[in-house]
């Protein structure tokens, strides 16, 4: 079921928010023990907001999201709700306030269930880094999720959640949708307000939904997105009607295929899907044409320079001072901050915070940091470029499908590289889709990766849903 | 041999703005422990700063007042250092691009005029305030957050007295602006300063210690005096200066080396990310810039000029801006100035003193001070009355015309009536006559005061003077002395 069939649904009668919840607190039930998307249900909670908000319909006063339960990264605050982030450092810390998109989804009437899983800090790109529990993928309970909104990706694949929220920094949304199969949609950086996001990557993060269709997202972004006082990167922009947007052709489009993005040793069963899903465009009257982003080769190195330089600040109000866990027996201050910051995080983000905490030292600073600013420029003006000729540009969304859980988790350089291309469309600050487009032959999903102009959310929904539309469903 | 000393100073200033820095807490001072805190000046997950555009606004105004340039781009930074006190565990402050660049405070140090540059005003956040209990501790974060300007000096400053004087008139410019309450006691002015001693001839400057958070000026004084002493001596002694913090140990009086562990800092600054750059278009400034008063050396000078009042007392006059601005009140209503002046610094300020009051909630109004003087100007009162008005008017308040009416205050010029006085009072006072003729010149203030006496206090004192010399020579002649 997605978003807007259970509104109809509600709005004809024939099921109420009540029961909706309750059909997905007996999915995460009956599931959850094997796939492990959630840290946290609310039950008690999300039935109470659950009637409350089909007391609203019934009296008339309905928002556009009244009733429909959400899923939410542990990376958002909600209010009076923990908010771990995956991470032992935070046990204990109950939000005292509610994030911007948070806000306008409850706002609208939105249902807050639980707590997705996620990689430590939004840190990892599988799942595996979260410091309580794996979360396996639900088309194959051997393979990873994604990450690091594979909790929410997985709640949405495996029928846990309708819709769901996640973070994306570096492809956070992206991938695990494509890893899942879902629909995950990256807005441009000051698009969705950031507060009450608990920040990885200030620079790079943005909360986006993962759902079933491209509608959804649709529909979940106009209610997110907007100008927000708390947020000085949020953009004072208009929110256009991004349904509206969503036509079934795609005449008078015109699709870029980066160079950079279809390289040699990628895996080929990936490469036929997206292919595939090229031509389908195609078929629907788009005119595809080749372009290039010569400085794509850069974006790893940059992107984990500035990430990990901004987390390394971001991280550091993480001291056991004033919430979450503290490490007893410490002698003095310094003592404390080491104690409970050792035994608080886990290993990638410890190396994270060592690697960020190295390239602002003095005397590095100028190699590391200011370089990758210079790389980012030069990205985003090749965006820049790219888009003068095109409306939006199609590539995979990552170079592989899910692999096996503890495949690569010994090997974090070569996770790393698997961000290829979705790191770009943070460092440039532009929007990116991830829309499933077919299956290898172990029935692990493909995504296809639309990219497009910075505020232009409306172009990559269109041409997400027209192909969704053309594609039919999925073998798996 | 001689030693130079070579100071530079950074002042940390609260500005006067009614919330924080970065979020809608209060910023005022006093409150219960950590009841002016939010989710953001906490530092807690997800929150975000907002930046206070009339702190903004202060800093820039502190940099007009002082000649800076000011920058039509600046930026946050973020300075990272571990402190309990420090909810993020980075500040928010100015690193490369502050808002001011450049400026200089005028000191005066024995008599002459000492020029003292400014380098830099950067815009920062406040921390909290760790408390110490008997088995635990505590921090308090009603303070975290609060606008906080730095305003570093070069290093120019050459002896402990010029780094006070350097203080003072800082402070001075920065109650004229407007920009802080520079309330000591309440924290709004602290002080790090740098030091260092080198023996004359000597090019190069030496070591430097830096003696931290200081918050008297009296602390900067002190702590500087004893600090290019111990250094003097150490070098004295074949000793070295170490590169090092200190800090002041006002009881014991001396300056102590703080632990390397408190002070070794990397502070890894990079432009925050959650803040947009400061971009102040020209018109803005110098829209600032037309609201700014006067400098209080400019405004002396002036009044030296305008008013022909002597250099002393326009110093006095404004040293306050409040002052100022009261003496410029009446003494434009006022066709004598001086006599203006006069009255302010002598029994204005000794009532104000009494009572403990400031000037802007005396009774008296600038007008009602003009018109006394012009009554005492035109021999309508003489100044003993005066002085009663004053007291009334100081008061109640009222129109000074109306108060000498009512209290029978006018001045008797009559000569006719002031003989009969001074008659009765030599008739009365046959001892001092005697005493006066004998050559005793004194005794005839006593006479002119039984004179004043009789006439309650309304005779014209210079006409008392000539009628009583005349009747005296009289007197004089009739007894042929």
């Amino acid at each position: 079921m997605t978003v807007h069939e259970s509104l109809s649904m509600m709005e004809k009668g024939e099921c109420t928010s009540e029961q909706l919840v309750r059909g997905m607190l007996d999915e995460i039930r009956v599931q959850d023990g094997k796939i492990g998307a959630y840290l946290s249900v609310q039950e008690e909670d999300a039935l109470g907001q659950a009637r409350l908000a089909d007391k609203a319909r019934a009296g008339g006063r309905k928002g556009r999201l009244t009733g429909v339960p959400i899923a939410v990264k542990d990376v958002l605050n909600v209010s009076g709700q923990p908010c771990t982030c995956a991470s032992k450092i935070l046990q204990g810390y109950i939000s005292p306030y509610d994030a911007t998109p948070i806000a306008r989804l409850r706002a609208e009437g939105a249902v807050f269930v639980g707590r997705t899983n996620m990689d430590e800090f939004a840190m990892g790109s599988t799942t595996e880094n979260s410091g309580f529990k794996v979360t396996r993928n639900p088309r194959n309970t051997d393979y990873v999720p994604g990450g690091s909104s594979g909790g929410s990706a997985a709640a949405v694949a495996g029928g846990e959640a309708i819709a769901a929220l996640g973070t994306d920094t570096g492809g956070s949304i992206r991938q695990p949708a494509a890893f899942c199969g879902c629909v995950g949609l990256k807005p441009t950086y000051g698009r969705v307000s950031r507060f009450g996001l608990t920040a990885f990557a200030s620079s790079l993060d943005q909360v986006g939904p993962i759902t079933k269709d491209v509608r959804d997202a649709a529909l979940l972004l106009g209610v997110i997105a907007g100008w927000d006082e708390m947020d000085s990167t949020c953009m004072k922009l208009p929110v256009p009607d991004y349904s509206a947007a969503l036509v079934p052709d795609l005449k008078k489009v015109r699709l870029g295929l980066p160079r950079e993005y279809f390289v040699k040793g990628m895996d080929p069963e990936v490469e036929k899907a997206v292919r595939g899903a090229v031509d389908k465009c195609r078929e629907l009257g788009a005119e595809i044409v080749e372009v290039s982003l010569p400085h794509t080769e850069y974006a790893i190195a940059a992107y984990y320079i500035i990430a990990t330089a901004e987390a390394s600040a971001n991280l550091a109000r993480f001291d056991g001072v004033r919430y979450g866990f503290r490490a007893q027996g410490a002698e003095d201050p310094i003592d404390m901050y080491c104690k409970t910051r050792a035994a608080g995080f886990g290993a990638e983000v410890k190396r994270r915070i060592i690697l960020g905490t190295y390239v602002l030292s003095s005397g590095y600073y100028d190699a590391y940091y200011l370089w990758a600013q210079k790389v980012r420029t030069l990205i985003r003006k090749d965006f820049e470029d790219a888009f003068k000729c095109c409306d939006a540009l199609l590539t995979p969304v990552s170079p592989t499908v899910a692999y096996k859980i503890g495949e690569k988790s010994g090997d974090p350089l070569q996770m790393y590289l698997g961000d290829i291309f979705t790191v770009t469309a943070n460092l440039a600050g532009i929007c990116g889709l991830s829309v499933p487009c077919g299956a290898n032959s172990k029935g692990l999903p493909v995504g296809l990766q639309v990219l497009g102009p910075a505020f232009r959310e409306e172009n990559i929904l269109r041409v997400g849903h027209a192909y969704e539309t053309a594609r039919g469903s999925i073998k798996q | 041999m001689k030693y130079l000393t070579t100071i530079g100073l950074e002042v940390h200033v609260q500005l006067k703005t009614r919330s924080k820095m970065f979020c809608g807490c209060s910023a005022e001072y006093g409150a219960d422990p950590n009841t002016h805190v939010c989710p953001v000046c906490l530092g807690y997950p997800g929150a975000m700063p907002v930046m206070n555009r009339d702190a903004v606004r202060l800093t820039v105004i502190t940099g007009l007042m002082i000649g800076s340039k000011i920058s039509e781009y600046s930026k946050f930074d973020r300075k990272s250092y571990f402190y309990p006190d420090m909810p993020k565990n980075y500040q928010i402050s100015q690193y490369d691009k502050p808002l001011c660049i450049g400026g200089s405070v005028d000191i005066e140090i024995g008599g002459t005029i000492k020029t003292i540059g400014v380098t830099r005003i950067h815009l920062e956040e406040d921390v909290g305030k760790n408390m110490h209990f008997q088995s635990t501790s505590g921090v308090d974060f009603n303070r975290a957050g609060v606008p906080l300007m730095e305003i570093v000096s070069e290093p120019e400053i050459s002896s402990p007295e010029e780094a006070f004087a350097y203080l003072q008139a800082l402070k001075q410019i920065l109650l004229y602006a407007g920009v802080s309450d520079c309330n000591l006691e309440e924290g709004n002015v602290r002080c790090d300063v740098n030091c260092s001693v080198r023996p004359e001839g000597q090019k190069e400057l030496g070591v430097k210690a830096e003696i931290k958070n200081l918050n008297t000026f009296k602390g900067v004084l002190n702590s500087l005096k004893y600090e290019v002493e111990r250094q003097v001596e150490t070098i004295k002694a074949g000793g070295k200066i170490h590169q090092e913090t200190r800090r002041w140990d006002t009881d014991a009086g001396v300056t102590i080396a703080m632990r390397s562990k408190e002070y070794a800092h990397d502070y890894r600054y990079f432009p925050e990310p959650d803040l947009l750059p400061v971009v102040l278009s020209s018109e803005q400034v110098a829209e600032w810039k037309s609201g700014l008063p006067e400098l209080p050396r400019d405004r002396r000078g002036r009044f030296v000029k305008e008013y022909g009042i002597p250099e002393y007392d326009a110093a006095v006059l404004t040293a306050e801006m409040d002052v100022a601005g009261y003496f410029e009140q009446a003494a434009r209503l006022s066709s004598n100035p001086k006599l203006v002046s006069n009255w302010i610094m002598t029994e204005m300020m000794r009532l104000l003193s009494e009572k403990g009051m400031a000037i802007k909630d005396v009774a008296v109004t600038p007008a009602a001070l003009a018109g006394l003087v012009k009554l005492v100007d035109d021999k309508v009162i003489n100044s003993n009355s005066a002085k009663q008005v004053f007291a009334e008017l100081f008061e109640k308040g009222g129109d000074p015309v109306k108060i000498v009416g009512k209290k029978g205050l006018v001045q008797v010029s009559d000569s006719g009536a002031i003989e009969k006085f001074v008659d009765q009072a030599i008739e009365e006072s046959p001892k001092s006559v005697e005493d006066y003729l004998r050559g005793k010149a004194a005794a005839a203030k006593f006479i002119v005061g039984q004179v004043m006496k009789l006439s309650r206090g309304r005779a014209n004192p210079q006409l008392v003077a000539s009628i009583l010399e005349e009747k005296l020579k009289v007197e004089k002649r009739k007894r042929g002395v």
